[in-house]
């Protein structure tokens, strides 16, 4: 009933949105705030009554629509897909605060444009139907897509917005032609039927590997990552948020949700493959990362190289793994944001992304510094913070699945600080270079959550784990190892 | 109490750090020398009931993190051992900060400063109180960062940026290894607190983990992977080039990070998980082998630096050097006792030091000094007590700890001990040369700096006064007054918290060893001080010729250039990962190979066929009646002669074939 309000709201805020003037710019941001918020402490209220004891799902809806062909949408919750759906609310209000300033463009089709995309998102986290999931995983291109080709701030933007079309795109129609077998095979594309449904060992691998091309792009896994720099790079900065803190996290959900769910038997036959291919990408992205001149640039690769340790964690097939994955998963989404952000003011203020061109700011952006200083050390996983916990706990797994994979998953410790510190101290030591004003009650505000979520998180992880347990252990000991 | 002492620290850290301009300078100051000043009173009383008292103390606080058997705790362990480093730590801490508000005095950032001393402090305690591995990761990270945010404190200058880079990422390549360490006592162990793993080693001395795909003895893999964490953080052989580097930072922070609690991090590890290495003899051979090479390079190089700070820095180094290598002949308590020791007497010079370079204008180069004796003649003083007890005179601290781990060295029946033992002894000749000599420099000589800086030199205030005169009692007397204490023959003092497997045991042999071995480092050090003394006094005239001759450039070159470290680190590892990252991952295969083959590559081609096949709509009748006239041959072919003469694939093949042409 909660979920269903909760989507209810969402979509008459849009049309409201809708309805109101062009011209009553405030108005509009103002509106779309108060609706994102409202959004938000729906989903709290979703945590707050949320049976952490069990591993079904809940607050399901079941809206019949094709009931003659058996597909229909169904929206539920479980322990993991909890901490997607809040993450994705708190991320968008922060979203819209941080481009209140934002004036370029039609200010509504931005704005629905953007709850649009969290309409979306919320129903990809929460599908429980094959087909509908492939529907709006696919949807979420279309706002996003908009996002970066209109909003974007060169003429490259085109060509960013082009790649991530397609790449995207490609790999999910090799998603779709498995939904249509699995519906033709079993007959419904229901989750939980699916769930009982035996797919033999071949059908599985090839299913498996027709998911893998839609969900590899979204993590993105290594050959077909370039995507996600070029987008990151061109969007307007509430989009590269959104693109970090949340779109990378579709993938590690569809692995984590279809992949490792439905087809356990070809996870587990395909998991030295997504070792190498991680491994691969935490190295080789940490490395590229390093000699970036471009901060979204770098930042996007460090995004790829966390998400690939993330991937590392899935396939571990262990309880630890999987949930420090999920964890974190949700503290990239904090941190990579956060740090987004912090790009976002510097770009507000000289409209350069150029390290080069910064320098010295701890002179006249103390409390900008602290902040960015905090987000930096979160980024290389300092204890204390989101990130450590999460990254220490994915080692401790691939240690225990494979030591090999753990060295040089560990790895990134040394160059992950290498590249946060070079970052760190080009931005923030060093001579003068620019004045400018520190941050505004408005963007102070915009960090707060973020902190205060990432310490949180780093010090008292229990609250999140406990809700995992239930779920993350069905999925382990009954689907991995039966 | 027990939690105070840990939180005070940062109580004070915080709200120095976040209302530190509210508070100004000498506010902020206060409200941290407070802190950090009752932590050391608490301590105090610690050290009485748990280390003389004998009641180790438990505190739990809340669980951190479980997730299936993975179950850490945030829980605090108050031991011998513990409350011995909190002792020092807060000592030291005080008076460093005490210090400080004078030193620093004029820095308009001093708040921000004095922060960050305490936040160091916290970390330091955290580091020393954890009950388990994990929670002691956080303290050792936590003193890392404060590390680097210290050395970075005067953040316009470029070499301190370099430094601040430099010490956090080479200690990241130790605590990568300290991590993969922690993730094998959780496999092999299947917890990360210190009671259950350290109750369980017996039980698995012969258990095998596999590692890179080769089978390794668990214990002696993991003992090693914890000594590499070691290895980073106490600057040992191979990841010591960020210490010398690190003198960039104020002197207070070299006094109190560098020379007496963060450094000797590692030293505490390896004795804190004694109960497991007792069970490695391979881990323990290394970490001798190690700690005899490291303080007999340190000690080199230290011979024929210029840089003030950067000699001492290096002494430290060396002195860390001894302790690793009485860990790895199984004798803790003499590698803490003399850290304990090596603590006070490092602080005294690194703070006297700091003295020195107060006075003479922020001058760091020794050449540039001089004659400093009769100008500074206090500073002199204590400079002279602290070298003295470096080098191990008889009766002072440092002899009763130093010369005792040169003893159990030879008196150890092994080959890595007296391998350690005879480059740990020319290590003491190297150590009273160079003490000497930056005496001999600094104060002894003629004046070498400009007129202005000698004019100018005049003492610090009092509270650079007290502190290095409260310094120098225990820099004297500490190691006479805890000898019986630590490591005398039966003491009950360390209970359950550092542990020797019987075998092990050579304090006896060493307590009964000829007069003539255990002299022998008290002669050579008396040699190497005398030598220098009169070398520097007499025959610097000689030393130039000596230096400038063909063999003893290329020595003095090398010693100067410590040992080409850097530059091979630098060339070799640094610079070629980076353009790996450049013209490799980059430019060929990110920028090159996958977008010519991915999405460009993809609509080039689109386009191009697009263009291609434009050209066939001609307009022109006789370009379709050629294309029919064709294809009407090739199907009459096809349905005259069936698919044996013309299979399908070669009429694709043709068909692709036409459209390309």
């Amino acid at each position: 009933m909660l979920l269903t309000l909760l989507f209810i709201f969402l979509s008459l805020g849009i049309v409201g949105l809708i309805v109101i003037p062009s011209n009553k710019k405030l108005l509009m941001r103002q509106y779309a705030l108060f609706i994102t918020s409202v959004v938000f402490v729906f989903s709290l209220l979703l945590w707050l009554g949320f049976d952490q004891s069990t591993p079904k799902f809940q607050y399901v809806v079941n809206w019949l629509w094709l009931p003659i062909a058996n597909i229909n949408l169904v929206l539920g919750i479980d322990g993991i897909s909890l901490f997607f759906v809040i993450l994705t609310t708190l991320i968008f209000p922060l979203c819209l605060l941080a481009s209140w300033s934002f004036d370029k463009g039609d200010i509504k089709t931005y704005l629905i444009s953007f709850l649009s995309m969290e309409l979306v998102l919320l129903l990809v986290f929460t599908n429980l139907d094959l087909l509908f999931f492939y529907i709006f995983f696919e949807a979420v291109l279309i706002p996003m897509f908009l996002v970066i080709g209109i909003y974007g701030s060169r003429q490259r933007k085109i060509r960013a917005a082009y790649m991530f079309f397609l790449y995207t795109l490609f790999g999910s129609l090799f998603m779709l032609i498995g939904v249509i077998y699995i519906y033709l095979f079993a007959g419904s594309t229901n989750y939980e039927s699916l769930a009982t449904v035996n797919f033999s060992n071949y059908d599985q691998k090839w299913l498996w590997l027709a998911f893998f091309a839609s969900f590899a792009a979204k993590v993105p896994m290594l050959p077909v990552h370039i995507w996600l720099p070029e987008a990151h790079v061109e969007a307007p900065t509430a989009g590269s948020v959104i693109l970090a803190g949340i779109l990378l996290k579709l993938g590690s959900y569809g692995f984590l949700r279809f992949s490792l769910g439905l087809f356990p038997e070809a996870s587990v036959y395909f998991t030295p493959f997504v070792f190498s291919l991680s491994l691969l990408g935490v190295v080789y992205t940490s490395l590229t990362a390093i000699r970036q001149t471009d901060l979204k640039r770098l930042i996007a690769y460090t995004s790829v190289a966390h998400m690939n340790l993330v991937m590392i964690g899935l396939f571990t097939g262990t309880v630890i793994g999987v949930e420090a994955a999920i964890l974190q998963s949700l503290s990239h989404g904090f941190v990579s944001s956060a740090l987004f952000l912090i790009i976002g003011i510097l770009y507000d203020r000289w409209h350069s992304r150029v390290v080069k061109y910064y320098g010295g700011l701890t002179h006249t952006m103390p409390i900008f510094i602290i902040i960015f200083l905090f987000f930096t050390m979160a980024n290389l996983g300092l204890p204390g913070t989101s990130s450590f916990i999460g990254e220490f706990l994915l080692l401790v797994s691939a240690f225990e699945a494979n030591t090999t994979a753990c060295f040089f998953a560990a790895t990134s410790m040394i160059l992950g600080g290498g590249y946060s510190l070079w970052l760190f101290n080009r931005i923030a030591y060093g001579n003068v270079k620019l004045v400018g004003f520190d941050l505004s009650l408005r963007e102070f505000i915009l960090f707060l959550p973020l902190v205060l979520g990432t310490l949180f998180m780093g010090i008292y992880p229990n609250i999140f784990f406990s809700v995992m347990h239930a779920a993350v252990s069905n999925l382990v000991w009954a689907d991995l190892w039966m | 109490m027990y939690l105070n002492i840990v939180f005070l620290p940062l109580l004070g850290s915080l709200v120095a750090g976040f209302f530190g301009r509210f508070l100004g300078g000498r506010g902020s100051g206060l409200i941290t020398i407070s802190c950090v000043g009752l932590s050391f009173f608490l301590s105090g009383l610690a050290f009485y009931e748990v280390g003389l008292g004998g009641s180790s103390t438990y505190l739990y606080l809340m669980p951190w993190l479980e997730s299936d058997s993975f179950h850490v705790d945030w829980a605090f362990c108050f031991d011998s051992l513990t409350v011995v480093m909190l002792i020092v730590v807060t000592f030291i801490s005080t008076l460093v900060h005490l210090y400080s508000t004078e030193y620093m005095g004029g820095d308009p950032h001093l708040p921000r400063f004095m922060s960050y001393l305490s936040l160091f402090t916290f970390f330091m305690l955290i580091l020393v109180t954890a009950d388990n591995f994990v929670q002691m990761f956080v303290g050792w990270e936590g003193v890392g960062l404060c590390s680097y945010l210290l050395i970075n404190f005067w953040f316009t200058r470029i070499q301190a940026n370099k430094a601040a880079i430099k010490a956090m990422l080479v200690n990241r390549v130790g605590d990568f290894g300290l991590a993969l360490g922690i993730f094998g006592v959780f496999i092999c162990f299947g917890a990360v607190d210190y009671a259950t793993v350290f109750a369980l080693a017996p039980q698995l001395s012969n258990s095998t983990l596999s590692f890179l795909n080769l089978e390794f003895n668990a214990l002696n893999l993991i003992g090693i992977l914890l000594f590499v964490g070691a290895v980073g953080k106490s600057a040992q052989l191979g990841l010591h080039t960020w210490l010398p580097d690190a003198m960039e930072g104020p002197t207070p922070v070299s006094a109190l990070i560098h020379a007496a609690t963060m450094v000797t991090a590692g030293v505490f590890l390896l004795a804190r998980c004694s109960p497991l290495l007792e069970y490695c003899p391979d881990a323990l051979f290394v970490i001798s082998i190690i700690g005899g090479m490291t303080a007999f390079f340190a000690a080199t190089t230290a011979l024929v630096q210029n840089d003030l700070k950067r000699v001492i820095a290096y002494s430290t180094c060396s002195q860390l050097g001894y302790m690793i290598f009485a860990c790895g002949l199984s004798n803790y308590s003499v590698a803490v006792f003399h850290l304990a020791n090596h603590a006070f007497f490092k602080a005294l010079l690194f703070l006297g030091a700091g003295s020195v370079i107060h006075a003479v204008g922020d001058e760091q180069d020794m050449r540039k000094m001089g004659g400093l004796r009769r100008l500074l003649p206090f500073t002199y003083a204590m400079m002279v007590i602290g070298s003295l007890a470096l080098m191990g005179m008889p009766f002072l601290t440092g002899f009763y700890s130093k010369d005792v781990i040169l003893e159990v060295g030879y008196a150890t029946y092994s080959s890595a001990s007296h391998f350690a033992y005879w480059l740990g002894s020319f290590a003491a000749f190297c150590t009273a040369f160079y003490s000497i000599r930056l005496l001999a420099l600094c104060f002894l000589s003629e004046p070498n700096g400009s007129r202005t800086l000698l004019l100018s030199a005049s003492e610090g205030s009092w509270p650079m006064g007290v502190v290095l005169g409260i310094l120098a009692v225990p820099s004297m007397f500490i190691g006479y007054l805890s000898r019986d204490l630590f490591i005398g023959l039966g003491t009950d003092f360390w209970g359950n918290a550092l542990f020797f497997l019987p075998n092990n045991i050579s304090i006896i042999d060493a307590e009964f060893m000829s007069t003539g071995v255990k002299i022998l480092p008290l002669c050579l050090s008396i040699l190497g001080g005398l030598s220098s003394f009169i070398l520097y006094r007499n025959y610097s005239r000689n030393l130039f010729l000596l230096k400038t001759s063909i063999l003893g450039r290329k020595l003095y070159t090398f010693l100067n250039r410590k040992w080409l470290f850097d530059k091979i680190y630098n060339d070799f590892i640094t610079q070629n990962t980076l353009d790996f990252g450049y013209h490799f991952t980059y430019k060929s295969i990110d920028r090159g190979l996958i977008e010519s083959l991915g999405p460009f590559g993809f609509s080039n081609v689109l386009l191009d066929q697009v263009n291609k096949s434009r050209s066939w709509h001609s307009g022109y009748l006789y370009h379709y009646l050629v294309i029919l006239g064709w294809s009407n041959l090739l199907f009459g072919l096809w349905f005259i002669f069936g698919f044996k003469f013309l299979p399908i694939q070669v009429l694709f093949i043709f068909i692709a074939l036409w459209s390309i042409l």
